[in-house]
């Protein structure tokens, strides 16, 4: 009697971390990040699903770029884990940067050169074979609407386009997961329809789980199914967003983040990259 | 390898591109043959040292080796931030051959535009002593390409924004050059002016392209060779480990 419950215990068990392995693509648990007195990520514990659209939504200087740098190997946690796909970023690293494509804050396009250039390094960086590299990019970029334009200098292109050809550019390995660091930020509202329209489709015919990163709450509201909500690197709410304006009894997503977060204006203390995101913005001009 | 290639190859590609770049990036090598070259030739010739325009041309390619290559070390920083360089960083590559396949990059850029300068020289009238000896110079001028690409990969790493860049031309870029011995004779120099220009890794590349293009040298080529070759591997290692710890 005793033998058969205990049996079944660990049967059980088994069953419920096999789902879990199959259901989570990222996990991440108990994460921290430290910049010496200033704890940037305070002991975060989140999961992502397979397939799933899930927003990180937060003030400036929330921990937002901090967590999407960690779980993109790029940053080293000081405590905690990180799963993707069920790999260890800090141990198989280029397993796990195979595994996933990343839009940043600042862009990462080489200028001059033409769209197809840019795909074409990346595939090559990635390791895609030169057959496989050129359907793809043919395919993605009449996908994101810049077939036409693919021999023209990126320099030449617009806000939207240097976008879309980003995200373009990241799914040309055939990564699982897709990192948006607040990617329509300084986009005009129909470039910012036309790319979630475009993250959508990608979404739900290739099962590419997307992780995003906003401070425009409609944007979270519309395409994300769950959205956590960050705040002093801590998450403060984590749910649809009905649920979340459920819990805070408030009636628009907007109220429910301000309700969690407050209405102090946070004040990001200037880095280097600051400085120089402030001249590269007078040089475009 | 097809990494590094590729790298090495969008370097060269941007660079044959850049047309205005080109013209501009020889306008100062051009007024240091022209204005001091002519300017200064009369005094020079009075002190019994020959054609200057024959002494300064090597000094005046090594000076644009020195200065292309550098900047194309330098670039990372803004690169790093605004540019391809965050594409590479997080890519299943690892970081030495990125930062070779740049590094080489930019050192070909800088032998490409050293050529130029060489062949506007010839057109303003230096002649050097042999024809055979062009090869040997192109050597030497790769390995000054090589030396500073990588300083400027150590540089480019490890300033924290544009800020420093000033700093890094005003403290060293130019004092680099204006120590080479590219404007002027090593012999008999005052001591500490003497030691600086021994400590400075240009100088044994202006001499070493001197000595195979005029027959003029301080050192002796064998000298330059290793002195060059061993300052290369050096600054390739520091700059590999800097931009190792790049942080984004």
């Amino acid at each position: 009697m005793f033998i058969a419950q205990a049996g079944t215990v660990t049967h059980s068990f088994s069953i419920a971390t096999f789902i879990r392995k199959e259901n989570g693509m990222i996990r991440v648990q108990n994460l921290s990040k430290k910049f010496g007195d200033l704890t940037a990520v305070d002991d975060i514990s989140f999961e992502v699903k397979k397939g799933e659209i899930f927003a990180f939504l937060g003030p400036n200087g929330a921990g937002k770029t901090t967590t999407i740098k960690m779980l993109t190997t790029l940053l080293h946690p000081t405590s905690g884990t990180v799963e993707l796909d069920g790999l260890d970023p800090t141990v198989a690293r280029d397993e796990v940067r195979k595994r996933f494509g990343v839009v940043f804050q600042d862009p990462s396009l080489d200028q001059d050169l033409t769209a197809w250039e840019n795909m074409e390094i990346h595939g090559v960086l990635y390791g895609v074979a030169r057959k496989e590299r050129h359907e793809r990019a043919a395919n993605l970029l009449k996908l994101f609407e810049l077939w036409d334009r693919k021999d023209a200098l990126v320099k030449t292109f617009s806000g939207g386009m240097r976008r879309r050809l980003e995200i373009a550019r990241g799914l040309l390995h055939t990564p699982r997961v897709l990192f948006l660091d607040e990617p329509t930020l300084g986009l005009d509202p129909q470039s910012r329809n036309q790319m979630w329209t475009h993250v959508k489709s990608l979404n739900e015919t290739d099962q590419v789980t997307v992780f995003l990163t906003t401070h425009y709450m409609d944007e979270a509201d519309r395409v994300a199914q769950r959205i956590a909500i960050i705040d002093h690197g801590r998450i403060v709410a984590i749910g649809s967003s009905r649920e979340l304006k459920e819990q805070t009894g408030t009636e628009s997503l907007e109220d429910a983040f301000l309700k969690l977060t407050g209405t102090t204006i946070r004040d990001e203390s200037a880095s280097s990259a600051d400085a120089m995101r402030q001249v590269a913005r007078m040089w475009r001009r | 390898m097809t990494v590094i290639y590729i790298l090495w190859l969008r370097e060269v590609k941007k660079y044959l591109r850049s047309r205005t770049q080109i013209i501009a990036s020889m306008g100062s090598p051009i007024m240091y043959l022209g204005i001091l070259g002519f300017g200064l030739g009369p005094v020079f010739q009075r002190a019994g040292q020959g054609s200057y325009l024959q002494f300064m041309a090597p000094g005046v390619i090594g000076m644009t080796v020195l200065f292309t290559s550098i900047f194309s070390g330098i670039a990372l920083l803004w690169d790093r931030q605004f540019g391809f360089l965050k594409e590479t960083l997080v890519a299943p590559v690892s970081r030495l051959s990125i930062m070779l396949g740049r590094t080489l990059g930019g050192a070909t850029v800088a032998i490409i535009q050293g050529l130029l300068i060489f062949i506007v020289c010839l057109i303003a009238g230096f002649r050097p002593t042999s024809a055979t000896a062009i090869p040997i110079a192109i050597l030497f001028m790769m390995l000054i390409a090589i030396v500073f690409a990588a300083l400027g990969t150590v540089i480019g790493s490890s300033l924290k924004d544009m800020q420093g860049f000033q700093l890094v031309m005003n403290f060293l870029v130019m004092p680099i050059f204006f120590l080479s011995g590219a404007l002027y004779p090593l012999t008999n120099l005052p001591k500490v002016l003497a030691l600086l220009t021994r400590l400075d890794p240009l100088t044994y590349g202006v001499d070493g392209v001197r000595s195979v293009l005029i027959g003029v040298t301080h050192f002796g080529p064998t000298v330059d060779l290793a002195v060059l070759i061993g300052v290369a591997i050096l600054l390739l290692t520091v700059g590999a480990w800097r931009f190792s710890k790049i942080e984004i």
